[in-house]
């Protein structure tokens, strides 16, 4: 159940992220859901989409460092305490979240966390146990 | 006159007689004492028979920078180690510092040429003088401070930093002369005036020694204007004792290179022929006075010319101009000499970085700022924040360990940094001097 996360290394530099964007539309290539670290000198785009493996391929080639990692989304109810009670139950698990982004779809009661866990297989199996919905990669990449 | 005086008005026939009978003896004892120097001159076939006029200097291979790093520490050693009183070191090429070694006698004449060029200067028991330049291995603290007190003024060995604390000093014990970098000179007057104190009224400087920087002239127009004080210009370098090599007089028009003391020399960097007076090539220095460890004919790297004229002081150690760059590509940041080779070999021994870099020099608020800007390799990128920043941690603290100056490292993207094979474009130097 883990989704494909692309990640691109990108230097604070004007229209860099155009760039990508753009040549991710020229592709046919979907963004479901995207988040920016980033320190004073440089940072990494994070992107969920629709088609990871062309992404990846179209990106290489145009000679941008990017890395496909494993990360988990979770539906989390649209309500006060919704995102608190997953997190709680992988503090109680003793995962360490390395980061996390969150979006929702259209019209949607729900949202949807993406989170870069360690132990990926360990903390779907927990969450899982407590009765948390996680996302197979077709539902998000067909959001 | 007094022997101080003398030696500085010396009929020029005089000052080369003594200056032959110094670099014969130097020969005579290098050869006897030095082997590394005795094999390097009787492979030309020079012996101190060779030695015949000060001319015959030209007939001695050149010592270079390389040639101190290879042989480093003790080869260029011509007294045994229980003679040497003190060691100081600058950054070399491969992470090696040079070191030059110091006897007693050699310390008491480095001390003499800062004593002799800061009485020139106007400088003389009464003054107080506050050395700004930091102590430690770097020359520019403690063979000042020898001089200083040599000349009989009161000294407060401040060391480099601390702005409050320079301040401080400067109104507690109203000091009169200092010994400061230009970059900090500016630094410090902005810190004055926000403390709405007037340097012309508020302290009581007469007297600015700066060194271990390049700067131009209208540098030196603005600090005198600040500070109210009258700025010397001087000359030195680790390889030459450090600090007062040369030094300006009150007629501020070029450098008195202190003859007796050294040979002076310019030469085409290209065909390392030696050059006619008024032209601009690169000077050559001999120790001819000094006994742990003489250099004999030691390239710079600095490019200069010799005034033909006697100045007008009357002094008859002839002048170099202002200091116009380098022959090679090493550049100045903070006061201390760096080469782009020098972070070339760190960056080529971290694999997770492309080989390709460029150096920025920038000044912030009178403050050098060194960037230095690689780029990531794809294979290494894993999508992780934290290593890449790990990553600028581990080249910034290779670079700080063997460039002596604290990086800002900055990672780039592959490809993103030009590609050139002129060194030149490998620097570039925004600072305006």
């Amino acid at each position: 159940m883990k989704v494909k996360q692309i990640s691109v290394f990108l230097e604070n530099k004007i229209g860099r992220l155009a760039e990508i964007t753009s040549l991710l539309g020229q592709n046919r290539i979907n963004i479901r859901a995207l988040a920016i670290a980033d320190t004073a000198e440089f940072g990494i785009l994070r992107m969920i989409v629709d088609k990871p493996e062309e992404a990846l391929k179209g990106l290489k080639e145009k000679g941008f460092a990017a890395k496909q990692t494993d990360v988990i989304v979770v539906k989390v109810p649209d309500k006060p305490g919704g995102l608190a009670r997953i997190l709680e139950i992988l503090k109680e698990s003793a995962f360490n979240v390395e980061y996390l982004y969150a979006f929702v779809k259209k019209s949607g009661e729900d949202a949807f966390v993406v989170f870069r866990i360690e132990n990926i297989d360990e903390a779907i199996a927990s969450l899982r146990e407590n009765g948390i919905e996680i996302l197979g990669p077709e539902d998000v990449y067909s959001m | 006159m007094n022997t101080r005086d003398k030696i500085q008005y010396l009929d020029r026939k005089e000052l080369e007689k003594l200056q032959f009978a110094r670099f014969k003896k130097t020969i005579e004892r290098t050869f006897k004492n030095c082997p590394l120097y005795r094999k390097i001159w009787e492979e030309k076939g020079i012996n101190p028979e060779s030695v015949k006029s000060l001319q015959d200097i030209t007939r001695f291979p050149f010592t270079t920078r390389d040639d101190l790093r290879k042989n480093f520490p003790f080869g260029f050693l011509a007294l045994p180690l229980e003679k040497i009183v003190r060691v100081h070191t600058s950054t070399g090429t491969t992470g090696k510092p040079k070191a030059i070694f110091f006897s007693k006698n050699d310390i008491e004449q480095a001390a003499e040429l800062i004593a002799r060029s800061m009485e020139m200067t106007g400088a003389r028991p009464g003054d107080v003088f506050q050395n700004m330049m930091s102590y430690g291995l770097f020359t520019g603290g403690l063979i000042f401070h020898y001089g200083a007190e040599k000349l009989g003024v009161l000294v407060i060995p401040a060391g480099a930093g601390n702005t409050e604390r320079q301040i401080q000093l400067m109104r507690d014990f109203k000091t009169t002369i200092i010994h400061i970098t230009p970059s900090y000179a500016l630094y410090l007057a902005d810190v004055l005036e926000e403390r709405r104190i007037d340097p012309r009224k508020d302290l009581n400087l007469r007297i600015i020694y700066l060194g271990a920087e390049p700067y131009s002239e209208e540098t030196r127009n603005k600090i005198e204007q600040i500070y109210g004080a009258s700025v010397f210009n001087s000359y030195g370098l680790s390889e030459m004792n450090g600090p007062g090599v040369a030094f300006e007089c009150e007629m501020k028009e070029g450098m008195h290179l202190w003859e007796d003391n050294f040979i002076l020399e310019v030469i085409d960097p290209k065909t390392g022929e030696p050059l006619p007076e008024g032209e601009e090539g690169e000077l050559v220095l001999s120790t001819i006075n000094r006994e742990a460890m003489p250099i004999i004919r030691y390239r710079t790297g600095d490019i200069t010319y010799v005034y033909p004229d006697q100045c007008k002081c009357g002094r008859t150690h002839r002048r170099i101009s202002r200091i116009k760059g380098r022959v090679d590509d090493m550049f100045i940041v903070r006061g201390v000499n760096v080469f782009p080779s020098e972070v070339e070999r760190v960056i080529m021994e971290i694999p997770e970085v492309g080989r390709n870099y460029q150096i920025v020099l920038e000044r912030e608020k009178s403050f050098d700022i060194m960037k230095i800007k690689v780029e990531i390799k794809k294979r290494f990128f894993d999508g992780s924040l934290e290593n890449l920043k790990k990553l600028q941690e581990k080249i910034t603290t290779r670079l700080k360990s063997e460039l002596l100056v604290t990086p800002k490292v900055e990672l780039v993207e592959p490809g993103a940094l030009p590609r050139t094979t002129g060194k030149s474009k490998r620097v570039i130097d925004k600072r305006e001097l």
